[in-house]
């Protein structure tokens, strides 16, 4: 297992440095060049070939990705043109909040998702089914502005059950710990605190997670229905052994492979729902820093925010690669 | 060790399938099958693919799924009519009473379960034995199977052993409670050539050391030639002859089996005597309603075939449902 984990560890540098080339690659096919890029569109002439020569982009072009490659490793990914604050120090901040409103997201729909799904799966053609394959149809075709702005309209606006939008209640003063507001209010005993985010964060976590919940839905069901047709099945069944045991030990963690690769799958949708989520619910974290530097042209920034992306994307992978080595001995023991 | 005096320990009687679909004709797979097999007794069902075996031996043990599934007839284990017994009760006696091994030993297998579990499993679900007790006796039974190193190999994968090996193992699973009734379907057809020999005496000898009966599944009549008593033919979901392993090898009534045995390599023949498969396939079935299903591959059809259905008659303790069978003297 342990030499199955470094494998994996290793096979994950090659798909970053071509990640990187990537990106790089696009900050030379910008117009002007990266110079012009990284200082925006008012530059000086003058101020974009000290840039140019501050950056080596007088030098060969395998020195630049070089020089580029030190620099992202040295953690030094320039500064925002909107701001003129060092970017790191910008997606640092930012993070906490869009980790939390993801992890939330796929909590719900994984745990919602899983269990739905085997439900479906095992009164296949029942009314649960049914309602749960339509429900899994609009799920994936309501778009998350709008579901977003549906749910805050009833739940916030006219229940007002939930706060509309932010993170946090005027007022409450929470001790930051991890930055995810809701674990931080249970590490540090302030109930209040703790309960006052979790509010905030239900309406968004619920439209962030609606489609990959659709998706995992139906994805396990799928998978269920596959794994209780299959031969091992019936020889579970053929040895009298109770139905409980069938499912759990037999039918689920069977079907359970197919939907790890599936979770992985949807954590970069998740990336790409939490910009629109985070939109509309006025959560200020990553998805905030992205949408108004692809407004604001603010390249420094996209840069570096894609490669972060491009990370967190390969390192879920990874996870879900450690998953079916778990699950599944024939990927472990080969 | 047999239920109650004189009675088979399983009774099939008329037993009929058929597979139902939406918008579809219905699929009659077994159409009236009888036949009993008496404790320890070792019974060959035989036919070419598609002719109701799985389908038989699933019905027996109500394996087949319940919806699109209309079953008839009756299927008694020492008494005790299985189609109508709760599926609570058909648990606890599924894999104690009767047990299976199928065809394809690794798909069969739980891939991501050490063999180990897959055995005890069943043992703690019908002996009540605890994890340590039902270990040892998972040890002892790989042994018996002649798996080298049990200890070690209890905790393997399936993909970790040979097709003979994962065999063994579906075997050492169907016996594991001593059961009184063992079905194989195709046990060794998804086997090397070399390995299939060996399946079949492991198969052999456990049945005769525990007792079990066994109802031997295959297309092959060169597997039931050195194992079974009594043959049951099967044609197209109807037993079209049945009789002791010896009368019928030697004296085929039935054109199906005639066919059947001429089609398969003997070391005794004459030289210079070529093989004969038996022409056309299953498609060319015509139904049994109105006439013999065998009739347009039957070089003995006459007019009648293809008119009335050959009803099933037993003389001499032979079974043969043919309107014109082949002479006894024929061989
Ligand atoms: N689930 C099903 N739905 C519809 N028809 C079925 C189903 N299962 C089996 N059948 C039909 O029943 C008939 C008998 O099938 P069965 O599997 O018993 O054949 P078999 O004698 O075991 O053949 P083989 O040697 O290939 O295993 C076939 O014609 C098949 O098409
Ligand atoms: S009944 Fe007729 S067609 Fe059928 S096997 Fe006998 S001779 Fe052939
Ligand atoms: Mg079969």
């Amino acid at each position: 297992m342990l030499r199955f984990v470094l494998r994996r560890l290793l096979q994950v540098i090659p798909t970053l440095l071509l990640l990187s080339l990537l990106v790089f690659a696009w900050l030379r096919a910008l117009p002007g060049g990266p110079a012009s890029a990284f200082l925006g569109d008012r530059a000086t002439p003058e101020a974009i070939a000290a840039l140019n020569r501050q950056l080596g982009l007088d030098q060969p072009i395998f020195i630049q990705y070089g020089q580029f490659l030190g620099r992202i490793l040295s953690g030094d990914f320039g500064a925002s043109t909107i701001t003129g604050q060092p970017v790191l120090a910008e997606i640092g901040r930012a993070l906490p909040a869009t980790v939390e409103l993801s992890l939330a997201a796929l909590l719900i729909a994984v745990l919602l998702g899983i269990p739905l799904g085997y439900l479906a799966a095992s009164r296949r053609g029942g009314p649960l089914d049914v309602s749960t394959i339509m429900g899994t149809l609009v799920g994936v075709a309501v778009p998350v502005f709008f579901l977003g702005y549906l749910l805050k309209a009833f739940f916030a606006v006219q229940l007002r059950w939930f706060p509309p939008s932010g993170r946090q209640a005027v007022g409450i003063d929470a001790t930051d710990v991890t930055g995810l507001a809701v674990l931080d209010g249970l590490l540090t005993r302030e109930w209040d605190a703790s309960w006052d985010a979790l509010l905030h964060l239900v309406l968004p976590a619920v439209t962030l997670a609606t489609i990959p919940l659709a998706v995992i839905v139906r994805i396990t069901r799928a998978s269920v229905l596959d794994v209780m047709g299959s031969d091992f099945v019936r020889t579970a069944n053929s040895k009298g052994l109770a139905p409980g045991t069938v499912r759990g030990r037999h039918v689920l963690r069977n079907a359970l492979l197919p939907v790890s690769t599936t979770i992985g799958l949807q954590v970069g949708l998740l990336l790409a729902g939490a910009v629109l989520t985070e939109k509309v619910f006025v959560w200020g974290g990553i998805g905030t820093l992205l949408a108004d530097a692809i407004t604001l042209k603010d390249y420094p920034r996209l840069q570096a925010l894609l490669l972060l992306g491009a990370l967190v994307y390969v390192l879920v992978n990874l996870l879900v690669d450690l998953s079916y080595a778990i699950i599944d001995p024939r990927v472990r023991l080969t | 060790m047999t239920g109650s005096k004189g009675a088979p320990l399983l009774q099939v009687r008329d037993l009929r399938v058929a597979f139902r679909r939406r918008g579809e004709p219905e699929t009659v797979a077994v159409d009236g099958v009888s036949f009993d097999v008496a404790a320890g007794q070792v019974v060959g069902l035989v036919g070419e693919s598609g002719c109701g075996k799985s389908v038989t031996s699933m019905a027996i043990m109500r394996l087949l799924p319940q919806r699109g599934v209309h079953i008839t007839g009756s299927v008694k284990l020492d008494g005790e009519e299985l189609l109508t017994l709760s599926d609570a009760r058909m648990r606890e006696r599924r894999g104690r009473d009767l047990s299976m091994v199928f065809q394809d030993p690794l798909s069969s297998l739980n891939p991501v379960i050490p063999i180990g579990l897959q055995i005890t499993e069943v043992l703690r679900r019908h002996r009540g034995m605890d994890k340590e007790k039902a270990r040892e006796a998972a040890v002892e039974l790989l042994d018996r199977v002649g798996i080298p190193d049990p200890r070690r190999r209890i905790t393997a994968y399936p993909h970790q052993l040979s097709g003979g090996m994962r065999q063994r193992v579906m075997i050492a699973i169907a016996l594991a409670c001593a059961p009184r009734l063992l079905i194989a379907d195709e046990p060794t057809t998804a086997l090397d050539v070399t390995i299939q020999a060996q399946i079949l005496e492991l198969l052999k000898e456990m049945v005769a050391e525990t007792g079990a009966a066994l109802i031997m599944i295959t297309h092959d009549l060169g597997v039931v030639a050195g194992l079974c008593e009594t043959v049951n033919v099967l044609y197209a979901g109807r037993i079209v002859e049945r009789a002791q392993r010896h009368r019928l090898f030697g004296t085929p009534r039935h054109p199906y089996t005639h066919g059947l045995l001429r089609s398969i390599p003997r070391l005794d023949a004459p030289a210079g005597e070529a093989l004969e498969a038996i022409p056309g396939s299953v498609v060319d079935n015509v139904p049994w309603t109105h006439a013999c299903a065998f009739a347009p591959r039957c070089h003995r059809s006459v007019e009648r075939c293809l008119e009335v259905t050959p009803a099933g008659e037993t003389t001499g303790g032979r079974l043969l449902r043919c309107h014109n069978p082949v002479p006894a003297s024929a061989e």
